[in-house]
């Protein structure tokens, strides 16, 4: 089956989710719906002088050794498991499709530079030309891998044997939403018929932390971690760094169908838009989001009336919601005030890399369970943001199309549009 | 399926900007630019000095960049130039964005710094925390970040119609090219810069390539005479191309430098002899996709052992007459930016003629004349191989 445009339509037939909440899509979206909150103070290292001593951190996930590297590989593994075994599609590790996946940036971190300037001997003062030397000796040969930034795409590539060279991509805090955005191009220039599509970060680690925190981007609220993510809130005061990760599988419909499989849902729509207004904050006049949020509308066929609720990009902080909001206004006009905008990260954090995949999947949870989840800790409404932020408690509603936001530094606009059914 | 051709080309190295310079610096089959000292016992072919101002106007904007972003945005900006869109508002709104990128530096001296006092600390952690709140530049951050070469890119030079960043080392090259190339082939786009940029001289890069026994120790001789120390030498530089569709870039009036006729990505499960069945098969469809026989290659061969032998017999079995070049004998490894890199000489080989043969390369040979079809490859040192064809303009 074609869409509008004469391209396959494309549509999820699994779907993996690994976050503060829990292991399992059903797991968080019951707490999801719950309104229950994930951040909690940070134990995995020492907070102390620390300005943000609270995370969405997934804690139930061993890693060895532990580092953003491997916890993320952990992750995208646990949620592509639980996505591949929903979909039944192909066989155990020969996954029919490539896979497309949004990864943190990853880098050595300090227990491995601590080794390397203790093996090299030095006594003085500790240089790159000391850790330089130790490296050479062979001795931490594992590490040169595990800190590549395309080896947690070719180990899952290796588990799940999906074909071709994966790409792994980041687009910052758009990252998971890209991912996806690919497979679905795939699909549509016919060049395959499924796509694993996933989107994983586990790196909150001390310099992570930091480097958000000089950029004043972090919440501070540490005495109610539970009740620090608030967005659209007049107090916000900045994002909860989160952790897990999403699966998705992407299928054309016409080979879901002929296999028989049950489909979850139809990505019907992605937008993009670049924004070289700055490094980190957006345009004044928000014109790339909203070209990002018109893009994926017309991509889809529709137009802003058919939007029923939007999964919020919602960080929390003092900018992105604002901007967001006024976006939003701006496609959807006066109507906007009572489409439902509701952002899961009130709950589970910022998930940065795997955010757009996360809340790609609880869009499709959204449109499967006719249930949006609601935005937390929301008590002091801002005036500047007139909308219906599904406060506090999850709520029934028909909804047949949702648009999920992710902005990103670096000028990064991505949206991507979920529709319960297949409509040609 | 559309035709996508090149109309723009921005090349640095360290042996200088576009391609006049390299053109010239090449044709002295003995000059390659060799820093053997400061990272010793490895080496780095070090970037060139760049009048940065020609590309990137504006100080703020240089300042907040680091050096691998400078050098890729530089590129950018010189390819745009070449493509008769620098400038060009409209366009370049339009225009998308695929940018193959590792990740920035880091601050050395307060790493040093940290590991220096950290034994001696009370409590390492807290240390830590302390150093790093207070002697990190905020916005060092920025400048590390893998997209926010992309992001420098749109900011410089206005290119805004998306921006999307692969990262994962050699194959991250290709996949861009790849993805860029589909693209505009099938129609979802039609016009797109892509490319990427390294800083080779980076202790905590090196530092990474050490650790798997990958750099090359003892000085430069060519990639494909390394048998006593096998490895490669890290090259800084970046290359981007503009990339449009045949019809695109017809009713601009923009002049066609060549045609990309074909790219191949695949990925090998390594193990001996994998890398010469996956490139040869790479090599086959690809020469089957683009109807054409290539007379030259420009081989992105690492010098790691093993793969290097592969790469080199998998391209003498299925193109015997082709001339060869290796990238690497000239320019080093230039990384996530090696594919692009290949790409643009390629291209120039294309306009200009082909280069003489390194000194002291075993395998380049004289060509006669000028090619008309040229094969760009890439074995990643750890995974992914790559090719891609291109056809001369006329």
């Amino acid at each position: 089956m074609k869409d509008a445009f004469g391209r396959p339509v494309v549509v999820v037939t699994g779907m993996g989710l690994v976050t503060s909440l829990g292991q399992g899509k059903g797991e968080t979206w019951a707490a999801l719906t719950a309104g229950t909150s994930g951040i909690r103070a940070i134990r995995r290292f020492p907070t102390d002088g620390l300005k943000t001593r609270i995370a969405g951190t997934v804690d139930f996930v061993p890693a060895e050794p532990f580092c953003a590297a491997q916890l993320s590989e952990n992750f995208a593994r646990l949620a592509a498991e639980e996505a591949v075994s929903e979909a039944k599609v192909g066989a155990r590790g020969n996954f029919p499709g490539p896979l497309f996946i949004a990864v943190p940036p990853v880098e050595m971190e300090w227990p491995q530079r601590e080794a390397l300037a203790k093996a090299s001997g030095a006594t003085g003062d500790v240089t790159y030309a000391d850790l330089l030397r130790a490296a050479g000796t062979g001795a931490f040969k594992p590490w040169h891998d595990l800190f590549l930034f395309g080896t947690v795409a070719d180990r899952i590539a290796d588990d799940f044997g999906t074909k071709g060279s994966p790409i792994s991509l980041s687009t910052a805090c758009s990252s998971g939403a890209t991912a996806i955005q690919l497979g679905v191009e795939a699909i549509r220039r016919g060049e395959t018929d499924a796509a694993l599509c996933i989107g994983t970060d586990g790196s909150v680690q001390a310099e992570a932390l930091i480097r958000f925190s000089l950029l004043s981007a972090l919440s501070t609220q540490n005495d109610l971690p539970e009740g620090a993510s608030k967005p659209f809130s007049k107090n916000r005061d900045g994002f909860v760094m989160g952790e897990g990760a999403a699966a998705l599988v992407l299928e054309s419909y016409a080979s879901a169908k002929a296999r028989g499989a049950r489909v979850l849902g139809v990505i019907s729509g992605c937008g993009e838009k670049g924004d070289g207004f700055h490094r980190t904050r957006t345009s004044p006049d928000g014109m790339p989001a909203i070209l990002a949020m018109r893009g994926a509308i017309a991509d889809a066929g529709l137009t802003p009336d058919d939007i029923d609720y939007v999964n919020a990009h919602g960080t929390s902080t003092p900018e992105n919601d604002k901007m967001e909001s006024m976006g939003c206004m701006a496609v959807m006009g006066e109507r906007m005030k009572s489409v439902p905008i509701s952002s899961n990260k009130s709950m589970i954090g910022h998930t940065l890399t795997a955010a757009g995949a996360v809340e790609a999947v609880v869009s499709l949870l959204t449109l499967q369970h006719q249930r949006i989840p609601p935005t937390i800790n929301y008590a002091m409404p801002d005036p500047a943001i007139p909308l219906d932020v599904v406060p506090n408690v999850a709520r029934d509603e028909k909804v047949r199309h949702v648009m999920s936001n992710s902005f990103g530094f670096g000028g990064q606009n991505t949206v991507l549009l979920f529709s319960g059914e297949v409509t040609a | 399926m559309r035709d996508v051709v090149v109309t723009g080309v921005g090349l640095v190295s360290s042996l200088g900007e576009g391609f006049e310079a390299h053109a010239a610096a090449l044709a002295d089959p003995a000059c390659v630019a060799v820093d053997a000292t400061t990272y010793a016992p490895y080496s780095v072919h070090p970037a060139v000095a760049l009048e940065l101002d020609r590309q990137i106007p504006k100080k703020l904007d240089q300042k907040q960049m680091e050096p691998w972003q400078r050098l890729g945005t530089y590129a950018a900006g010189l390819a745009l130039e070449m493509a008769g869109l620098k400038g060009d508002k409209d366009r370049l709104a339009r225009m998308q964005l695929v940018v193959a990128a590792g990740g920035g530096e880091r601050d050395y001296a307060v790493d040093g710094q940290i590991l220096t006092e950290m034994p001696k600390a009370a409590n390492p952690g807290v240390l830590l925390n302390e150093k790093l709140m207070s002697e990190l530049r905020p916005t060092l951050f920025l400048a590390q970040l893998s997209n926010l070469l992309a992001g420098n890119i749109s900011i410089v030079h206005g290119v805004t119609g998306s921006s999307r960043t692969f990262m994962g080392e050699e194959q991250c090259g290709v996949d861009a090219v790849r993805i860029a190339f589909e693209r505009i082939r099938s129609g979802q786009v039609d016009s797109m810069l892509v490319g990427g940029s390294y800083n080779a001289e980076r202790a905590d890069s090196l530092l990474i390539f050490a650790m798997g026994g990958f750099l090359r120790t003892g000085g430069y001789t060519p990639v494909d005479r390394r048998g006593d120390s096998p490895g490669f030498i890290l090259g800084s530089g970046g290359a981007f191309l503009v990339l449009e569709a045949r019809e695109t870039a017809e009713a601009r009036g923009a002049t066609i430098l060549a045609t990309l006729a074909a790219v191949e990505s695949r990925r090998s499960r390594r193990a001996s002899g994998a890398v010469a069945a996956s490139l040869g098969e790479a090599l086959g469809s690809a020469c089957a996709g683009a109807k054409a026989r290539p007379d030259l290659v420009i081989s992105g061969a690492t010098g790691a052992a093993g793969i290097t032998d592969e790469e080199l017999s998998a391209i003498g079995a299925h193109l015997p007459a082709a001339a060869l070049r290796i990238t690497g004998n000239r320019l080093g490894h230039v990384l996530e930016a090696h594919f692009p890199v290949g790409l643009a000489l390629g291209v120039m080989s294309l306009t200009s003629g082909v280069f003489p043969p390194a000194a002291g390369s075993a395998v380049e040979r004289p060509m006669a004349g000028a090619p008309a079809t040229v094969a760009v490859t890439s074995v990643g040192h750890m995974r992914g191989e790559g090719v891609a064809i291109l056809n001369a303009a006329s």
